[in-house]
Order: structure tokens, then sequence, then C-alpha cells
């Protein structure tokens, strides 16, 4: 069985072609529409890896984050956010508030699964 | 073992210099293109790089130079001319004698190398150019020292986490994993910042670690590898050994590292040494250090010594060579294979035990997929041999002052390695032909209304279990009169002899035809084409000859993807088995006595009101016995005439596995080789193009 990962993006387009790429390489992917969804989500369901974008309707992705690392199921899990390229200050904001890393947008489906290999491990 | 490298390096340079012919050649028509000149760059750099590794010093010392120029190509201080593309392919040439040398056959000339060298210098637009720093080529080799590639590089990696770095979802264990995909690599985990038990949180990460990691990759992909983490953590990374010199398989004392990591100071060191024991021991005992960062040190200490000691350990690639006897040793036992498991299909068979033929069939399932993987192996692309003719045609068009291009298609089509061999000659001769006899000169082209350039279209196609390859060009072609006259001429046929296009074509490949007017040094000699024939019939392939006066030529040969197992037709003849190459077979009819008794005595059947010849098999291998009521006519394609051959019993298709005939009966006329049958018997392969042959002369004697 692959990973499970789970998407949380507002932008039904970002969060197709993440899913297509992500299940290509044989990954699991659960889908979120905000914040919230994914949050809720995700205190009922264990899942390995969190790719969110950091802008949502509803929670944000800083939320989301800092919600993920004060739950318990999903504490310790990799994050992933999408930021763009001019986002450096919210960059360091989802850092601190526990981000296991980032993809600046635009990205490659190869760049995307580096990433994801990467803090998979 | 040094030997082999060797053979491997000239195989390898044989490839990239072709390489470095397709893109040159590719160069001339878009001069601009980066990635050809990235392609001509790094075929040359390898050339050089492992040609000094493996001792061609003057390989490596010439191709610098042409590379030096290709360099300032690279980075647009130069650009692509006529001139430079002649010059980097005589170089090449040049580089091609130097390898033929090395070998032992052909000789280089050094004065050669020195003049190509001193032109290609003089290509360079400004002497600045090229004493500017340009990155990495430009100094001079200093002998079999360099290995022109990335030299592997030792580094010591301190990776300190900040104690809430779990809590960030970064995993260190996938990180060490992550260098560890770099190269090689030993971690040493530290516990002497783990808390007491009552102090501990269990969220937060105490360890730390020393890494040593021998890689290729530069600093910056390290730092990679950590990117995510670098504000969480401390990290250090030093560069402890570039494997440069040479001969010293030793390395740094414990004490040095020690003192080097930071983890002691000199003077205590210095302190400690005066003592006996080993230092590790000593340094333990005296609480200068903990046992893990001795053992850790010791760690680094033998992993560089290890590194200085095996260097030249040629890593593994996705791709292994093997010698080509190997392979052909692999397709025999495969063929020895499928003739056993026919065995074991008939033997089930006859016994009917449902099991025993489940069995059978798993049998001959894996073994058809074994044998067509076997067979793959040997595939290779006929693209290499395209680009050779590329050159020829550069070569001969100049020479003969005509102005013609070379396309090719389907480069990437796949055939037997030793077909692919045969091949060249034959397509040597037919581009010739093409060139010599097919394209006219500029101006002729022009009055013709044709633009000036003629283009020869070389390419290749898969067709069912063959290979088409046709020879295209747009030249004056074939003027079916004048060979018709040329062959009454020579006497090799008949004044007022019906004849169709395809038959009239088919002279030009007879022995001694010639249709130039002048021997030139191209042809005419009138051996050529029946070379082609001879080595597409040895193939089992077929020659078709297609012409429109004033537009141009095409010629298609039809190969079979293999030589070494074929699918067939296998036919009985009395108590004989035979078999018949199934992609020449058209279709069988029967033959009863009345159609025989209805021709008259002459070998001639009536198929959907078309005559057809046909060739009585029984008769022409004196088979004795009765004939039966109803024979079957196998209706064989050859060279597009429609033939039959006359047998008792078609058995069916058969795997046939070519064995090739003895040396007393490898001259017999109309037999191409053998093959085993299920029961153990042997049945002859027919070649209906010779058997037809036979036929036609001895018809003609008779006349």
């Amino acid at each position: 069985m692959g990973k499970l990962i789970m998407t949380a993006d507002d932008s039904a387009s970002v969060r197709q072609m993440v899913a297509f790429t992500l299940k290509q390489n044989g990954y699991e992917v659960v889908e979120a529409v905000d914040g919230q969804d994914a949050l809720s989500k995700l205190s009922v369901k264990k899942v390995d890896m969190l790719l969110t974008d950091l802008n949502m309707p509803k929670l944000d992705g800083i939320g989301l984050i800092k919600g993920v690392r004060a739950g318990s199921l999903n504490k310790f899990i990799p994050i992933v956010m999408l930021t763009t390229e001019s986002q450096d200050a919210k960059k360091a904001e989802g850092k601190a508030a526990g981000a296991t890393g980032w993809i600046v947008k635009p990205f490659k489906p190869e760049q995307l699964i580096a990433v994801v290999k990467k803090v998979l491990g | 073992m040094i030997e082999e490298h060797i053979a491997t390096y000239r195989e390898e340079a044989g490839e990239l210099l072709a390489e470095l012919e397709t893109s040159l050649l590719d160069l001339e028509e878009t001069p601009a293109d980066q990635d050809l000149i990235n392609r001509v760059f790094r075929a040359m750099h390898t050339i050089k790089g492992s040609g000094a590794m493996f001792g061609f010093d003057d390989i490596a010392a010439f191709t610098h130079e042409v590379e030096t120029v290709f360099d300032l190509v690279r980075n647009g201080k130069m650009v692509v001319t006529k001139d430079l593309l002649d010059l980097t392919l005589k170089s090449r040439d040049h580089i091609s004698a130097l390898l033929e040398a090395s070998a032992g056959c052909g000789e280089a000339d050094k004065q050669t190398g020195d003049i190509l060298i001193a032109g290609l210098r003089r290509l360079v637009p400004h002497p600045e150019a090229t004493s500017a720093p340009s990155d990495t080529t430009i100094e001079p080799l200093s002998g079999a020292k360099q290995s022109g590639e990335v030299p592997e590089k030792t580094w010591r990696i301190r990776f300190y986490p900040n104690r809430e770095l779990l809590l960030c979802g970064s995993n260190p264990v996938s990180l060490i994993n992550e260098l560890r995909s770099l190269g090689s690599c030993l971690a040493t985990a530290h516990f002497d910042a783990v808390p007491l038990l009552d102090a501990l949180v269990g969220e937060h990460c105490y360890l730390y670690w020393d890494i040593i990691l021998t890689t290729i990759r530069d600093e910056a992909a390290i730092k990679d590898v950590f990117i995510f983490v670098e504000d969480d953590c401390q990290l250090s990374i030093e560069m402890i050994d570039d494997l440069s010199e040479d001969g010293d398989t030793g390395y740094k004392k414990l004490g040095e590292i020690l003192v080097e990591r930071g983890d002691l100071t000199p003077d205590v060191l210095s302190k400690v040494l005066q003592q006996q024991k080993p230092l590790g021991e000593m340094l333990v005992d005296k609480g200068a250090v903990t046992s893990d960062k001795v053992l850790s040190a010791l760690d680094e200490q033998q992993h560089v010594k290890g590194n200085r000691q095996e260097r030249a350990t040629p890593d593994s690639t996705a791709s292994i060579r093997v010698p080509a006897e190997r392979l052909d040793q692999l397709v025999n036992l495969v063929g020895e294979m499928v003739t056993v498991q026919a065995r074991l299909t008939q033997v089930s068979n006859t016994l009917g035990d449902a099991t025993f033929i489940s069995i059978a069939e798993e049998v001959e399932r894996l073994t058809n997929e074994l044998r067509d993987t076997a067979l793959n192996i040997r595939m290779l692309p006929i693209g290499s041999t395209f680009s050779k003719f590329k050159r020829m045609v550069r070569d001969l068009s100049q020479e003969l002052g005509k102005e013609i291009e070379m396309e090719t298609f389907g480069a990437d089509t796949e055939l037997d390695k030793t077909v692919i061999e045969k091949l060249n000659d034959p397509l040597v001769h037919i581009i010739r032909n093409s060139i010599d006899h097919g394209i006219e000169k500029p101006a002729d082209r022009i009055a013709a209304g044709k633009p000036a350039t003629g283009t020869v279209r070389l390419g290749a196609e898969h067709a069912g279990d063959s290979v088409l390859i046709t020879i295209r060009d747009d030249g004056a072609g074939i003027n079916r009169n004048a060979i018709r006259d040329k062959a009454v001429e020579l006497g090799m046929i008949a004044p007022h002899a019906d004849l169709t296009d395809q038959e009239i074509y088919s002279y030009i490949f007879a022995p001694g035809f010639s249709m130039a007017a002048e021997i030139t040094n191209i042809s005419g000699r009138g051996v050529g084409m029946d070379v082609v024939k001879r080595g597409i019939e040895g193939l089992r392939g077929t020659i078709v000859v297609d012409s429109e006066l004033g537009k141009g030529t095409v010629i298609t040969l039809k190969i079979p993807l293999t030589l070494a197992i074929i699918e067939s037709l296998l036919v009985k003849i009395g108590e004989s088995h035979f078999v018949l190459p199934l992609g020449a077979v058209e279709e069988c009819i029967e033959l009863s006595r009345d159609d025989i008794r209805a021709a008259h005595g002459r070998n001639l059947a009536n198929v959907r009101g078309r005559l057809t010849p046909f060739i009585c098999l029984r008769d022409q291998f004196a088979i004795g016995g009765e004939r039966p009521d109803i024979e079957q006519i196998v209706i064989v394609s050859v060279r597009g005439e429609r033939i039959g051959f006359v047998v008792d019993f078609v058995v069916g298709e058969h795997q046939t596995v070519i064995k090739p005939l003895g040396v007393l009966y490898q001259d017999v006329k109309g037999i191409s080789g053998a093959t085993i049958l299920g029961d153990g018997s042997v049945a002859l392969i027919l070649s209906p193009g010779d058997l037809t042959q036979k036929a036609k002369s001895a018809e003609l004697d008779a006349v």
C-alpha cells in the first residue's frame, strides 16, 4: 500500500494536478478544499504527509499547520507548503508554525515528487 | 583486468565517435542548436577523460584541443562555421585513427594531428579567448592522473539538530538516508546530549550525528539535503579528502582528526600523547573525549583510508556489456529449448493426459517468452549504421560535384545485431549507386525543373516480423528500356521476351551488369548490385525496385528481424519434412490429378484465373513414392512473382530454430539450413529464391 498524502488547496486544478502526479508515483491521495476541511479530516484520519496551499478560505495554510502540530494524530507528519516566490515572509511564518518544507509555485511534477520523496524519506 | 577496461574504452570511444559524427553532421544543418553543441562537447569530453584514465595520452591530448574549441562554441564565444565542422570531422577521423593505431592496426600520423590542431587554433576568434579562465577544461592535462570526470571527494558533516526538529515534521533518519543516496556514507550518532530520564521530553531530538560522505557531488548538493532544516540545526560541512594526493593511502592520525573537529585541544592531545597506551583508550580514560566521539573519529579514519586504497572501482551502470559470443550461446540454448518444448508438446498430445498437457502448455508459453526476450537482447537500433552513410553521402557528393542531402527516418528501428552488420555492405552499394547513377548534377536538375539539391532518403520501419529498409532518391530514375537493351546485349534475355518492369529492374542485380558509361571511383564495375542481391538473400531478405523515369527510384529491402529463429510453414513430401519461411508464403491451394492433366505437362496452375507456375518439390529432390491424389501448392512470393511449391501435405506453422548446414552442404542450392523437429527428425529449410532460380535456368537450358 502506498503512503497516504493529503493535498489541501482551494484550487481544484492544483489539487487535481497534485493528486494525479502523486497517484502516478504510487501514492494515495486524500483531498481537502480548504484549511478547515483539511483540519477536520486530519483529526480523524492518520496520513503520512500533508501538502498545503497557504492562501485558502476559512482557514489558511498557516492556521492549518498550527492546528495539525497542536493536534495529536498527525502531530509529527511532514508538512510541505506550496508558496509563490513573493511570499518569503509567509515562508518564514509557515516554518515557524511548523512546516517541514516548501515548494515554490509554479513547479513541475518531478519537483513535487522529489520533495515528497525527500520529506517522506 | 586492465585489458578488459581498455577494450571497453575502445568500444565506448567507437560509439562516442559515431555519435560525434552524427551530431556534427546535424550541426551542419542547424549550427545554432545548443543541444547538439553540448552533445559534441560531451562526447569529446568523455573520449578525452576516459582516454587519459586508460593511458591513451595521445588521444586525450589531441581531443583536449578540439574540446577546447568547442568549449568556446558552447559558451557562445565562437560560432559554428563550415570550416570548423570540416576540421572537427577530420579531427574525429584522426581520433579514430589514433584509436586504431593504439590497437595495433593502422598508423596515425602525428603530423596530421598537429596540422589539425593548428587549424583549429586559427579558428579561435580572439587570442585572449583561449586564455580566458573558462571553467574546467582549459588547463593542460596532467597525464593519466586526471580522470576527466568529477573526482570523488570526502566530506565531514556534523549535523546538530535543534531539539524541536521533530515538531516540524522533519526526520533526521530520512535526511541521513538521503545523504546515503549521494555516495558512500558513514553516520555515527552521538548520545552525550541525551538528558536523564526525568528531564527528557519525548518529543525532542537530543541526538546529533557525525557523517562521513564520499561523493562526486559538490557541497551545494550536500547542502540541498538539509535545505528544509538549515534554520533548525547547526550544520558544518568540510571537505576532508579530495583524493588528489596520489599514492598516499594513509590518512590523518586520530588525534589530528579530533583536534580538527574541535573535540579536543592540541594541548590536551600532546599531554596525553606522552603515554604509551592506544590513543583513543587513553583519551577516554582521561575523560578528554567520550568513547563515541573516538569511535566516530576512528570511523572517519577507516572510511577515508578505505576509499584511498580502492580507488579505481568502476561504478555499476544501468546497462552492462556482454561479449557477443555469450549472447549467441544464449540464443543457441534457447533454440535447443524451443526444440525440446516442441517435443514435449507432441508427447503430451499423444499421451492425452490433461495435467501433462497443461504443464506442456505452460512450458510452451514460457519458452516463447524466453525466446522473444533472448532475441530481443541482440536487437540494436539501426541508427548507428545510418549515420555512417550520412558521412559517406557528404564525402561522395563533394567528390562528384553533386549537391545531395541525406535524410533518415526510423533510426531507432531495432534489428538483430548480426543482421545489422551484414546489412552494411549492401546498403553501401545501393547508396553509392543512388548517388552516382540516380542523382543528377545540379545543372541537370535545374534544367529538369527539380531543386538543385538532390535528396536520398534512408529509412527503416517495422512490418510484421520483418523490417523494411527503403532507399529513395529523387534522381533520374531507372531507364527501363536502357536496361532491357543492355541485358539483351549481354545475352541475358531474349530480344523479344515479354518482361514486367520488376523483372527488368531485377537485372541491375545481375553479376557483371553495369549501366555506368565509364567506371568511376564510386561505381560502375558491375559488382556492386550483385553483392547487394547476394547479401540480402543471405539474410533471407528480398529486394523490390520501383522507379519512375525522371522522378526517382525506390529500393525496398525486406529483412527478417532475426536470423536465429523464424516462423515457418512445415510441409511434408513422402516421409520427409521441409519448412518454408512463413513471411514469404501467400496462400496454400489444392492440386488435384485433374488439374495436372489439364495443364498438359506444363507446371502451371490456374489460381482464380491467373496462371501460376509451380515447382514440384518431389521431382526436385528426387523423392520416390506415389504422388497423392490431392497435393498442395504452397504459393510463395519470390521477388514480386508468385511461385507455387508442390508438396504432399501442409502440416502447419512451426517455430523454426535455424541450424546452419555443415561445410559439405553449405553450397547446396535451394536449401538454406536445417531444423530439428519435435520428434527429433530433421527438416530442411527451403530457399524459395534459389529454387526458383534453379528451375528457371533448367527451363532455359531445356529450351
